[in-house]
């Protein structure tokens, strides 16, 4: 991926919120959800469509959290560091998942772009602290063991899926 | 519009029509700091100096609040003063404070009311890392690390000139204002107007200096250094010598350039009327050919640069003159060109501008000639009052000189070029067949003149009507051109100027809002009006280059083909 863009994907995701700066936000979710990130050249093609500058979108762009500019991997996993988590020792699964994919504070994606590891404030699951999400599916009680063992297992389902 | 009376500090001051507190507050008389605060752009409520306290103890930012009749508000209180300091101090934190070799030196808004408030100390650690400057710009600057996020740039950028190159990025503690995904200046669509460094507060956009260079090209024996003078640079640089804006010191800038070095010292306006021959030559066999219409005129760099990047599909409707400052290079070094290889002086061009947006232009591959530039180095008026200013010279005691011979003579038409409508009118005094002085008082009303941001005129030229309009402000222009494409609107001649007011509102004069801008434009119509010859065509010396050095290559002269939009 990221080699030839589809700009379809992006004209359909305009046409439906008929090509107004107002629906801005919502057209960046729905292009993230699609090419799983913020392409560059996406952006400017949607500020040129609506009609505004590309600093603006990029301005919102960098604003929201949730929006990233760059591609992000298969497996997008996110430990909750909120206070529940964090009193339950949620930095060490963090640091644990770091070391064993050769990740930092800096650099978030794996080479292969199989895995991108970020925190999150808090996931509404405080119940089940530790928790971690991989994509949207959720896992409690989370322990720096376990989250090895998951690795491992997505890396074997990414194998039989090539 | 809202009319009533409220109290200032228990001063009772009457308001009518005032858009916010703050006007009212300035009205009775008192300067309250801002640092985002123009009248001429969008509220933005951000820096938090203008607050003043209510009857209830509470404080608002008087920026952002419409003044109601019985409000009672005080704008000195032990509370406000703590509240301005401590802003004061937290941008200073967060501020490079390197100021005695800060490109803005004397003339910062924050160094101002950091004296005005007398921090003396600043408690807090400057925690940010370092910034690469932006230097990739031909015109600008951008120092991030002197930024104090007002936005002034950024509303400047986007209301004013329909640009929006910079916008806020980010946000908390990690906002910054950049161009979109922080890319060098040179690689956006910036059209080096350099209205952001105008209103920019701090040193964070500066106008890039060329004075080091014109300092060396003075010094070198070797060197013939001539240089000219725009139009609206001679009612704005006394404002830089304590003279009020509009008074005209042509005859003093004279004299100090030459006290400063120069060789030669010329007229723009001279460039400005080979363009108003040109031009209107142009027009009216468009008028024969039937188009292509609207016909644009040419002058503004920073209005080219945005036709050629931004809607290319118009350049054949741009006029094909060169600006007047390169009409003037080209035929200037031609003259000088049989001189050279007699006393063997190389002759360097220096233009003194009210803009920035010429030191684009004049670095332009269209304006080179086997690697050398038609005009060597622009200065803003700025630079060349810093100049004047480095030899110590007292502007106002010297004694009027004028401009020398063969380049030092214009017409009336041609000063008028540095006001919005000037280029226009300059035009029509030219196509008119009529040429008495009640036609010329006319053509004085006719629509041209003044600061609205879209004017039209109509004219007749041989039975045909004319229409024209006159446009300054790029996101005006931008307007009238949906306009057009929409077929809402015709004209077959349209000026436009990217800065509001035309060139007297250029980012390379002394800073200025709207008030000083009609000040400059009076002092250009003033000029006009003492001058003996009124129109191009009448000035000697057009007629006399036109037999002589533009005798053999007039077109290739004056004229130029656009459409490298990123002319280097």
């Amino acid at each position: 991926m990221g080699n030839k863009l589809d700009f379809a994907k992006a004209d359909e995701i305009l046409a439906q919120y008929g090509k107004k700066e107002s629906g801005l936000i919502a057209i960046m979710q729905d292009i993230q959800a699609e090419y799983r990130y913020l392409p560059k050249e996406i952006l400017e093609y949607v500020a040129k469509e609506l009609g505004i500058s590309i600093a603006k979108v990029y301005s919102v762009a960098t604003f929201y959290e949730n929006f990233s500019l760059e591609p992000k991997g298969k497996y997008v996993i996110r430990i909750c560091d909120g206070t529940a988590c964090h009193v339950r020792k949620s930095i060490p699964i963090l640091e644990k998942l770091r070391s064993e994919l050769g990740l930092s504070a800096k650099k978030h994606t794996t080479d292969d772009m199989l895995f991108t590891v970020e925190t999150v404030s808090c996931l509404g699951a405080c119940g089940l602290a530790p928790v971690l999400t991989v994509n949207d599916e959720v896992h409690a009680a989370m322990t720096p063991e376990k989250a090895v063992e998951l690795i491992e297992k997505l890396k074997k389902e990414a194998a039989l899926d090539e | 519009m809202s009319k009533g009376i409220m109290y200032i500090d228990d001063q009772r001051v009457e308001f009518d029509g005032e858009k916010n507190v703050l006007a009212v507050i300035r009205k009775a008389g008192i300067d309250m700091p801002t640092f985002c605060y123009y009248s001429e752009l969008s509220t933005y409520g951000a820096c938090r100096m203008c607050v003043v306290e209510n009857e209830w103890g509470g404080i608002d930012a008087s920026c952002s609040m419409q003044p109601k009749d019985g409000m009672r508000i005080k704008t000195n209180t032990l509370k406000l003063r703590k509240h301005r300091k401590m802003i004061l101090e937290l941008l200073l934190a967060a501020h490079c404070r390197d100021c005695t070799t800060c490109d803005k030196n004397g003339k910062c808004k924050l160094q101002e009311l950091a004296k005005q408030f007398g921090i003396t100390r600043v408690r807090f650690n400057d925690t940010r890392e370092e910034m690469e400057p932006d230097n990739s710009s031909p015109a600008i600057v951008r120092n991030p690390n002197k930024c104090i996020l007002c936005g002034d740039c950024v509303r400047v950028c986007s209301e004013i000139q329909g640009m929006g190159v910079l916008d806020f990025a980010f946000r908390g503690s990690r906002l910054q204002v950049m161009p979109a995904f922080n890319r060098k200046m040179s690689e956006t669509n910036c059209i080096s107007c350099g209205q952001c460094a105008a209103v920019c507060p701090t040193g964070a956009i500066t106008i890039k200096k060329d004075i080091d260079k014109v300092w060396e090209a003075i010094y070198d024996k070797k060197k013939r250094v001539i240089v000219q003078i725009a139009p609206a640079v001679r009612v704005a640089l006394g404002e830089e010598f304590g003279l009020p804006a509009g008074e005209n010191v042509l005859g003093k800038l004279v004299a100090a350039l030459k006290m400063v070095g120069f060789d030669h010292v010329y007229d723009t306006t001279l460039g400005a009327d080979l363009t108003v021959m040109e031009e209107s030559k142009e027009f009216l066999k468009r008028l024969e050919n039937g188009g292509p219409f609207p016909m644009f005129t040419s002058c503004c760099p920073a209005w080219v640069r945005y036709i050629e990047t931004q809607k290319p599909e118009m350049l054949e409707n741009i006029s094909s003159c060169k600006s007047p400052m390169q009409m003037f290079g080209a035929t200037a070094k031609e003259h000088y060109r049989s001189m050279e290889s007699v006393d063997e002086k190389e002759t360097i061009v220096v233009a003194i501008m009210p803009c920035t947006a010429k030191k684009y232009e004049a670095a332009r591959e269209e304006f080179q000639k086997n690697g050398i530039r038609d005009i060597d180095y622009v200065l803003t008026t700025q630079e060349a009052a810093a100049m004047i200013k480095e030899c110590g010279i007292v502007l106002d005691e010297l004694e009027n000189e004028t401009p020398g011979m063969p380049f030092g003579m214009g017409s009336g038409a041609g000063v008028i070029f540095g006001a919005t409508g000037g280029v226009a009118e300059a035009v029509i005094r030219r196509c008119v067949p009529k040429k008495d002085s009640k036609t010329l008082k006319e053509l004085e009303f006719c629509g041209v003149r003044g600061m609205d941001y879209v004017k039209e005129a109509s004219i007749d030229v041989d039975g045909r009507e004319i229409k024209i309009a006159v446009v300054h402000g790029l996101k005006n222009a931008q307007e009238l051109i949906k306009k057009i494409e929409n077929k809402e609107v015709y004209y077959d001649l349209i000026e436009v100027m990217a800065c509001k007011g035309g060139c007297v509102g250029g980012a390379g004069q002394p800073f200025g809002q709207t008030d000083k801008k009609i000040k400059r434009a009076e002092g250009l119509y003033n000029a006009d009006r003492l001058s003996q010859i009124k129109r191009s065509e009448e000035n000697p010396m057009v007629m006399s280059l036109y037999n002589g050095v533009l005798k053999k290559n007039k077109h290739e002269l004056l004229h130029v083909h656009y459409g490298n939009g990123d002319g280097k």
